[in-house]
């Protein structure tokens, strides 16, 4: 175990990826992942979703085997099988969420699997205890050891995941987003600790989508790009707007042609929708040809309020109209009637029954209609199935096939038809090109923009910036739950619903 | 957050680990409760020679199989085919006699622990390798092992007289006005306590039962220890399967019907929860006894038969209303206390 205070300029740095590429059947996770982190200092990894961050993560952390590339720790090469060994290596991941036993003591969770033991191989309680008491008290924190983790606040968890990397001298620590939950006091006190322990000689990594936070932390920074490296800078050589330009700079007209609809009247009108600790104060309108990018990060709430709008989810205050009518809340059905069609982010648990045939999932939705006296009869459920599977143009042996065995593409085509089958005004769709291949994705954009021709409002939300710009006639930007931008096409650009999407609040909460 | 000295417990975290004690203690007091009404009824429950026996006898067996049920409960899986082990296990006994003319007993219990290790073993290799659900896993081999000792026994039955002497004298023998049988369930019990208690993979079988995709992270062998739950399960029933032909001398192909639900009741009335990762086997224990004192003092405080079961269903609805009563109170508090320290 090299010891920082001896460590020379040449000593090799605490950990290293190079090139390091990881795919997952035919999608390229990771294109190039290319980081190193020094002892002594804090390294910020930035990029937008999907950029690669988290998969990198999981290979350092030994979830994942890289498929090429070198990883190297202390300048030795390793490559880990197992999170134990990871860890062994004196690694530790402190995820977004904790990921803690909540029936055990606080001093059962810092040491589960390591504890002291004498030398029949009995648990040192009071060892462990006094150690666990000695962590907190360095950390400059108060935890009952003795309570069980179950009930912590989510910064209490992650100091106890930081005591634990502590135990294990871990000589590499990762922060997976850990302030996305915490409260301003809360940052402050990680923050804290986090450089006391850069201090100390260890390497950390730090993952965050908000700027100020990277630049208030952290000595180096490493950016991201649809899974590949982009470059690393001194934090002090760089700006927000340098780093925005990294993370998105790239061309984004090319992939989608977006056709030219004619805008009609209003068709959504969503008018302060509120729901407290999710969103709030959510105002805006689609009409009718028209597409409206709704775009923002991971968790900003955007998926939460379009499941609200449709009734899935409560809110608390505020109003919505479909084509002049206002729709109660909490009423899925009345919402469908009156024609809104909401295709959700995780087709295969919300959208599609997988071992059902595709012609019963595209006429699940409109089945009432097709029943006689009661009774679904085959005929009528082929024939509408036909039409819709021939105009979106299914990949499918035959409409009897299940619809688990259909590729990721073809899958959401499904779903699409299934709410076009009911003949909707307004479609949301959320994520509709997640997971699919760069083909298939050309021809979902092909069809929504169609569907607008035809005078659908469509409300799509996408975490995929070129797919937002590309589509949308209007971009809406989500950020912790308020509505922080909205752009024409023309004034869309890339670095400003980055910017809309990241920057500091102002005001808000 | 400016102190740098952790306190020793809050009133909260203190109350929380009061009403996990409460729970061994509150059926402990329920069982003593239930005992001192029968004696009052009839002095014989406790104070004559055979009513102090049975008292003690009569749940050892129970014990046994709840111990290993608990080990297995905890780690957020169940195994339904224990009474099916120990009929199995039991059969073997009295053919390894009939069989074996002369064969030492020490030898009998070793290979009747050694096969329900090894029907356990099967059990846990179903459940960790296929990635099934213990429920169904062992649901099906309930069956099976049955449906083995159904075909191998056929109409035939172990007799009292097919075992040796020395062998029966272990079922009905005493050492000091106390059962063997029970002086042996107390030594696995507090062998048992230790180990989940005392050592790492004990621990771990808690892990593992209060979130199994956390385990996974902290890089613990989750299949090894659910694999070792298992094989725990079934050599516990193993040995109670020998000390059944110990005590009852007569074996048929029904021995130990339903004992997997007693088993599971006895560990959920002593508060293993059956999500995984709470309870004792101390509880398990004490459950075991409750539940078969119970069924034998009702009759004396004058609950007719037709009641005693539905007393039963009772006692664990009861138990399990009142973990779930008692969590949301925890939780509510925790959070209150949340509160109050921002």
């Amino acid at each position: 175990m090299p010891v920082h205070e001896d460590a020379s300029p040449s000593a090799p740095p605490a950990l290293e990826l190079s090139r390091v590429v990881k795919s997952f059947g035919a999608v390229v996770a990771l294109r190039s992942g290319t980081i190193t982190l020094e002892e002594g200092s804090i390294h910020a990894l930035i990029g937008e979703n999907g950029a690669g961050k988290s998969t990198l993560v999981k290979i350092i952390a030994g979830l994942y085997r890289r498929d090429a590339g070198t990883f190297r720790l202390r300048g030795e090469e390793v490559d880990f099988h197992t999170t134990a060994q990871s860890k062994a290596a004196g690694i530790a991941v402190i995820y977004q969420e904790p990921t803690l036993f909540p029936d055990l003591s606080v001093t059962e969770n810092i040491f589960m699997g390591r504890q002291p033991t004498n030398r029949f191989g009995r648990i040192e309680r009071k060892a462990m205890r006094a150690e666990a008491q000695a962590i907190f008290a360095r950390l400059g924190v108060s935890i009952d050891p003795d309570r069980v983790t179950e009930g912590l606040s989510i910064a209490d968890q992650q100091i106890i995941e930081i005591a634990k990397a502590i135990s294990l001298d871990a000589r590499v620590l990762i922060m997976d987003e850990p302030t996305a939950a915490l409260s301003g006091v809360e940052v402050e006190r990680l923050f804290a600790v986090a450089r006391s322990l850069r201090d100390e000689g260890r390497a950390l990594m730090f993952i965050s989508h908000r700027f100020d936070e990277v630049f208030a932390l952290c000595d180096t920074v490493t950016v991201m790009r649809d899974g590949s490296y982009i470059a690393t800078t001194p934090m002090s050589e760089t700006s927000v707007a340098e780093l925005v330009r990294q993370m998105v700079g790239r061309d984004v007209a090319e992939l989608f042609p977006k056709l030219p609809a004619e805008i009609g009247g209003d068709l959504l009108v969503v008018d302060g929708l509120t729901r407290t600790g999710v969103f709030h104060d959510i105002s805006f309108t689609v009409r009718a040809g028209e597409i409206v990018g709704l775009a923002g990060l991971v968790g900003a709430g955007r998926s939460e309020v379009v499941r609200a709008i449709f009734g899935v989810d409560p809110y608390e205050s505020g109003s919505v109209h479909v084509d002049g009518r206002p729709l109660p809340k909490g009423n899925p059905r009345v919402a469908m009637a009156r024609g809104l069609a909401l295709v959700p982010e995780d087709r295969r648990k919300q959208g599609l029954v997988l071992d059902e045939s595709v012609s019963r999932n595209i006429t699940l939705a409109i089945r009432s209609s097709l029943a006689k006296a009661g009774l679904l009869w085959g005929g009528p459920e082929n024939a509408a199935a036909a039409v819709w599977s021939s105009r979106l143009e299914v990949k499918t042996a035959s409409l009897d096939a299940e619809t688990g065995t259909l590729s990721g593409g073809n899958q959401q085509k499904v779903v699409l038809g299934k709410w076009l089958a009911t003949n909707p005004k307004v479609l949301i769709v959320d994520e509709p090109t997640r997971g699919i291949d760069v083909g298939t994705k050309a021809e979902v954009h092909r069809l929504l923009s169609e569907l607008a021709q035809q005078g659908l409002a469509i409300l799509m939300i996408s975490s995929e910036l070129p797919e937002v710009l590309g589509m949308a006639d209007r971009v809406l930007v989500m950020r912790e739950g308020y509505l922080t931008g909205e752009f024409p096409r023309s004034e869309a650009t890339p670095e400003a619903v980055m910017f809309a999407a990241t920057a500091e609040k102002e005001g808000a909460l | 957050m400016t102190a740098t000295m952790p306190r020793t417990g809050n009133s909260v975290t203190r109350a929380a680990g009061r009403t996990f004690k409460a729970r061994e203690t509150g059926i402990l007091l329920a069982l003593i409760a239930i005992i001192a009404v029968a004696t009052i009824r009839n002095p014989a429950f406790l104070f004559s020679n055979d009513g102090f026996r049975d008292l003690l006898l009569t749940p050892s067996l129970l014990l046994l199989v709840a111990v290993g049920q608990a080990i297995v409960i905890i780690t957020r899986n169940v195994d339904l085919s224990v009474g099916s082990v120990l009929g199995l296990t039991a059969y073997l006994t009295g053919r390894l006699f009939i069989d074996l003319p002369g064969i030492p007993p020490i030898l009998v219990f070793v290979i009747g622990v050694g096969f329900g290790a090894f029907l356990g073993l099967i059990n846990g290799a179903l459940v960790a390798f296929a990635k099934v659900p213990a429920l169904v896993i062992t649901l099906g081999t309930l069956y099976i092992y049955r449906g083995v000792n159904v075909a191998w026994a056929g109409g035939d039955r172990i007799n009292a007289s097919d075992l040796p002497a020395d062998f029966r004298g272990i079922g009905t023998g005493q050492l000091l006005g106390i059962p063997f049988l029970t002086i042996i369930a107390a030594v696995v019990l507090i062998v048992a306590a230790w180990y989940l208690r005392n050592l790492r993979s004990g621990r771990e079988l808690y892990a593992i039962g209060s979130d199994p995709a956390a385990a996974h992270l902290y890089g613990l062998r989750v299949t090894r220890n659910v694999l070792g739950a298992f094989l725990v399960s079934g050599a516990l029933s193993g040995l109670a399967g020998v000390l059944y032909a110990a005590r009852y001398g007569t074996v048929s192909s029904g021995a130990g019907t339903g004992l997997e639900l007693q088993a599971i009741g006895a560990a959920v009335i002593g508060g293993v929860a059956i999500s995984g990762g709470v309870g004792t086997v101390w509880g398990a224990a004490i459950g075991a006894y409750l539940l078969l004192t119970i069924n034998r003092a009702l009759p004396i405080v004058g609950i007719e038969d037709f009641w005693q079961r539905a007393v039963v269903g009772a006692l664990i609805i009861g138990a399990i209303v009142l973990d779930r009563v008692l969590a949301l109170r925890q939780s509510r508090k925790l959070l209150e206390a949340r509160e109050v320290e921002r």
